[in-house]
């Protein structure tokens, strides 16, 4: 059995919360340089301003985006560790009001109802899984509202197949339009259950932007969903162009035999995702 | 890259195409959802408004907070369909512009049309940029709403896209 301190997680999700609020992950600042070189026009235009926005954020330590989310927490928690200290959802909540704060970060949660402000960022969305071993692992992901609003959820039925998901992953880019900050990165949970299949879709957003599933069926569907994005000629802010999306993460888990469930989560090109393991 | 200074005159919205680029100076001020729901409960009351909509321009933004030596936090901005149940009826009333991103619905544009009006989208999530675009900032109504208020915002060379001209043009 290995201790390990609240505080320690309290720590890590400050400091995973400020560097996230910042910094573009690698491989999306190394995709929209890409996208800038296919691209011409107003779209050429809308990416070049973005690196320049990403020199800027990272120069200024200033927000690269000003809708610095909703903090996703990802806590993967091997079985042998034993938790100490203060209550955990209590310790990320409060390294997520403390980079908020610290960050000059805008506080972006309400009540769904009253729609009055917390002022403070939180609470976290938390997610945790047990896992084999002694560590623990945190993944934050700030998920902006303008990409969540644009997410879906189907039921399919299993007549449908992988040509049925293909075309729910490209039905909700295209309807999403020039809504979510294209181009976006596509996070897809296919099966399990109604509540399971959206976590997947998340959880797809933390893979690396240019990575494949390791089953290579899946991954053919990743590939095939993207060339049909990409030929959607929305591009950039919507301004048209041959990219739309960044990429298509899948990622699936058995399900019942009467269903197909798919869940697309949609991130804008503001991909933000820090991964620490202690 | 074509300048603009603000404020926005019919002929000068007459002149912008869609699709083309360029760079507003002059005095914008921020609103989105809950600032919207709050300014139609004053004007369904028949009270005057803390601020004049009248050759106004609205930016669908929400702030983050400014570090004390700059005049703004990021403000990048959202996405203007969420507004755009509030759009025609503030054209109406004589709102020059509106600046945000993506599509907004056909009432929008039959409105920017009808009123010579003009809708620039700004580029999504270049939130640094734009703050550093802007020289000050002043909360002018509803503090209470946080990033949520209303801010009025003096700009220099905004970069923005004209997306729907007055003459029925769309970059979209």
């Amino acid at each position: 059995m290995r201790k390990i301190n609240t505080q320690t997680i309290e720590q890590n999700v400050y400091s995973m919360a400020m560097r996230a609020g910042v910094n573009l992950t690698a491989s999306c600042k190394a995709a929209l340089m890409n996208a800038e070189k296919a691209e011409s026009g107003a779209a050429k235009f809308a990416l070049q301003t973005l690196l320049q926005n990403c020199e800027t954020a990272s120069k200024n330590d200033m927000p690269v985006c000003q809708d610095t989310g909703m903090s996703v927490v990802i806590l993967k928690i091997g079985q042998q560790v034993f938790l100490e200290g203060k209550p955990l959802i209590k310790a990320v909540n409060d390294g997520v009001r403390r980079a908020y704060a610290d960050g000059y970060f805008r506080k972006s949660i309400c009540d769904p109802v009253t729609r009055e402000n917390t002022g403070d960022n939180t609470p976290a969305a938390v997610h945790t899984e047990i896992t084999e071993g002694d560590a623990v692992e945190i993944i934050f992901m700030p998920k902006g509202f303008g990409s969540e609003n644009m997410s879906r959820l189907f039921m399919l039925k299993p007549a449908q197949g992988v040509n049925g998901i293909i075309d729910a992953i490209t039905q909700t880019v295209q309807l999403a339009g020039s809504r979510p900050c294209p181009p976006v990165y596509v996070g897809v949970g296919i099966g399990g259950s109604f509540d399971t299949c959206a976590y997947l879709a998340k959880k797809a957003l933390t893979r690396d932007i240019g990575s494949f599933n390791k089953r290579a069926d899946i991954a053919e569907i990743e590939r095939a969903a993207l060339e049909k994005i990409n030929g959607l000629d929305i591009g950039c802010q919507g301004f048209h162009g041959k990219v739309t999306a960044l990429g298509v993460a899948c990622e699936w888990a058995h399900t019942h035999i009467a269903g197909l469930p798919v869940a697309v989560n949609i991130q804008c090109h503001c991909v933000r995702c820090e991964k620490v393991r202690i | 890259m074509k300048k603009i200074n603000l404020p926005i005159t019919k002929k000068d919205a007459e002149s912008l195409k869609a699709g083309e680029s360029v760079l507003i100076s002059g005095v914008i001020l921020t609103a989105r959802d809950c600032a919207h729901k709050r300014i139609f409960e004053i004007l369904d009351d028949g009270a005057p408004l803390p601020f004049k909509i009248k050759n106004a321009v609205i930016y669908y933004a929400g702030p983050c907070p400014a570090k004390p030596e700059n005049a703004s936090g990021s403000c990048g901005p959202t996405t203007s369909a969420r507004m755009e149940s509030f759009a025609p009826r503030l054209l109406d009333l004589g709102l020059s512009a509106v600046i945000g991103k993506g599509e907004m619905n056909d009432e929008t544009i039959a409105a920017i049309i009808k009123n010579k009006a003009v809708y620039f989208a700004a580029i999504g999530g270049a939130g640094a940029l734009y703050g550093k675009a802007i020289k000050s900032s002043e909360c002018i109504a509803f503090p209470e709403l946080l990033s949520e208020a209303v801010y009025k915002l003096e700009v220099e060379d905004f970069p923005a896209v004209v997306a729907y001209d007055c003459r029925g043009g769309s970059i979209y």
